[in-house]
């Protein structure tokens, strides 16, 4: 830590473009996934529950624009389907994770070092040392593959993500003479956390959901391929993986599109998250 | 620093306490009798009966959690209800499969991420830089098993150099075995490389913004100097914890990276053992990666005191 502060570096005229351009490019990859998602919900090209074995394994052309997997199923379709499943898991899990991790947070901040504290922070390290994979592993040991198990799983991973977050931003802002003045004023440490904590992290937490969100992605997809997610027939790329692997020599297509719409979700989040960090604290602005 | 590593000692054993309970409790609560599972609807009664004895089925909860923790502290991990064989030859034939697997992935992760993040951090806003960071957002994004797949349709299918999958054994000498494990090892480690010289670019360029580089400067070293002397060993910290908690995304990934390639690891174990309901299976593979992963960030917060001796001090 320096002594002195630095004077407040003017963000480079790069710097400023690439931003607002992570930005825009996130944007568009998200609207292009979540307007997929929402369209199919409606429409699709061709029904991904009907089959049409004549058709099956064909090469991506007209009609079928990502061509049809071993059931003749359109592939462009099921990925238009999948989608909803990747993002309504990853949707919840994050709420999981948010819901639970932040007021878990704002409470061991409250009184840090106290008893209350030490147990949020030691319930943190414990979730912590379960890999999320793990964490799937045992739910479906017990309970069974599935969606929902995969949503607590990855929302379980998600709670001290979030809680350590909102803990280590909420001790600094505890010290501010604004929450001082708050409890002079009578102001209890609920509604403290609430009414002026809270609304201060806020932008650090949207960051984070971005982030958290992408990894639920990616994790969903991984569940999914070694089938603890999503069960048949509800559409996921993980499983179109899974399935796809043992034709891969004569039918590459089939893992090829599942995958590219992973790496293009989680991009577009990605990129998104680091063009609202840019935006919304300007304090980190500077380096990364 | 005697003290402080007593200390992380004591909350290390605590942790896997009580996770062992928590593993313990969760798949207790699974409904369903094992040994009824083992011989099928049709056995008898009384061949149930016994092979809950033999099993140790009848004993109090309190007992067999007893019986499981004191089992494991000595190696034992119980009988397995569908092998019939004990769960640690199991995971014994098994873990020098994953465990190897997950240890290069961390080197060839590690080898990759240094030089990459050093030289873009060196570099920052050049052209390097700008190209560095792309390569690893597009890295961070991908999916360890599906990249694993293109490498498969590449370098097995198209190239021929490697199998696309299956482990011949350690006894078919090292290289066979290496040879099988480079493949699967490469797809665990490009994705967790990406993100690691993210973190090492994001921290060296903290500390080359810190008062004691300048002053290194200042002192005449050349940029070169300043940042292996100075700027390095204080930029390790926050790398050295994400290859703490990168080594159990190894563990768990190489669980999920085992089922591409059709090796014979953990990750298959786990997977059969689930679908079967051998849970003693799941529950001991379960804790034995618990115990890797908190034993790994044992190792971690003791490095960190190494390297930051103010470290010791606190807590």
């Amino acid at each position: 830590m320096s002594l002195t502060t630095a004077p407040p570096r003017k963000p480079s005229l790069l710097r400023t473009i690439t931003s607002s351009l992570n930005l825009t490019l996130g944007l568009f990859i998200i609207v292009v996934f979540f307007g997929g998602a929402l369209i199919s919900l409606v429409w699709t090209p061709f029904d991904v529950a009907s089959l049409d074995i004549p058709n099956k394994l064909k090469a991506p052309g007209l009609p079928h624009l990502m061509g049809t997997d071993h059931f003749g199923r359109d592939v462009f379709s099921m990925i238009l389907v999948g989608a909803r499943t990747s993002i309504a898991v990853a949707v919840v899990a994050v709420g999981i994770g948010m819901g639970l991790g932040v007021p878990l947070g704002l409470a061991a901040a409250v009184r840090p070092g106290s008893f209350m504290d030490e147990l949020i922070m030691r319930g943190n390290d414990l979730v912590f040392a379960f890999p999320a994979l793990l964490i799937a592993i045992m739910i479906t040991a017990v309970f069974g593959p599935g969606a929902v198990n995969a949503i607590l799983a990855i929302g379980i991973f998600n709670i001290p993500v979030f809680a350590r977050l909102s803990r280590g931003a909420a001790l600094s802002l505890w010290t501010r003479d604004f929450v001082l003045s708050a409890r002079v004023a009578g102001k209890g440490a609920v509604r403290i956390s609430y009414e002026h904590i809270l609304p201060n992290i806020l932008n650090l937490l949207i960051v984070q959901g971005t982030i958290q969100f992408s990894l639920g992605i990616l994790a969903e997809a991984g569940l999914s391929y070694v089938g603890l997610g999503a069960q048949p027939p509800i559409p996921s790329w993980g499983r179109m993986l899974a399935e796809s692997q043992t034709m891969i020599s004569f039918a590459p297509h089939l893992a090829l599109f599942p995958g590219l719409a992973i790496v293009f979700t989680v991009l577009g989040l990605n990129l998104m998250g680091d063009g609202l960090r840019d935006i919304l604290d300007p304090k980190i602005r500077r380096e990364r | 620093m005697l003290r402080y590593s007593l200390k992380r000692f004591l909350s290390l054993l605590i942790s896997l306490l009580v996770a062992s309970i928590v593993i313990f409790v969760v798949i207790e609560i699974v409904p369903g009798d094992p040994a009824t599972y083992m011989l099928g609807i049709n056995a008898q009664e009384d061949t149930i009966a016994a092979l809950r004895e033999e099993l140790g089925l009848n004993a109090s909860k309190l007992e067999r959690y007893w019986n499981w923790l004191s089992g494991m502290m000595v190696g034992d991990f119980g009988t397995s209800y569908t092998y019939r064989s004990p769960v640690n030859e199991l995971i014994g034939d098994r873990i020098w499969v994953s465990l190897p697997l997950a240890l290069i992935a961390l080197t060839l992760s590690t080898a990759i991420a240094f030089p990459i993040g050093i030289i873009a951090a060196s570099r920052r806003g050049s052209v390097t830089d700008m190209s560095v960071m792309g390569a690893t957002q597009l890295g961070v994004a991908i999916p360890n098993f599906w990249f694993a797949m293109i490498l498969v349709l590449i370098f097995a299918i198209n190239l021929r150099w490697f199998a696309s999958g299956g482990f011949p054994g350690w006894d078919e000498g090292v290289f066979a075995g290496l040879k099988a494990l480079t493949l699967p090892a490469i797809a665990l480690a490009l994705p967790q490389a990406s993100i690691l010289a993210r973190v090492m670019r994001t921290s060296l360029l903290d500390t080359l913004s810190e008062d004691f580089v300048r002053t290194a400067r200042a002192k005449g070293l050349s940029k070169a100097k300043a940042l292996r002397r100075h700027a390095l060993r204080n930029a390790l910290i926050p790398v050295l914890t994400i290859i703490g908690l990168q080594f159990s995304f190894m563990l768990a990934g190489a669980i999920i990276i085992e089922n591409v390639f059709y090796l014979p690891g953990l990750g298959r174990l786990i997977f059969q053992s689930i679908s079967q309901r051998d849970l003693i299976v799941v529950e001991s593979v379960v804790m034995l990666l618990v115990f890797a992963v908190v034993l790994v960030n044992f190792f971690v917060d003791l490095t960190y005191a190494l390297v930051d001796p103010r470290l010791r001090g606190r807590q």
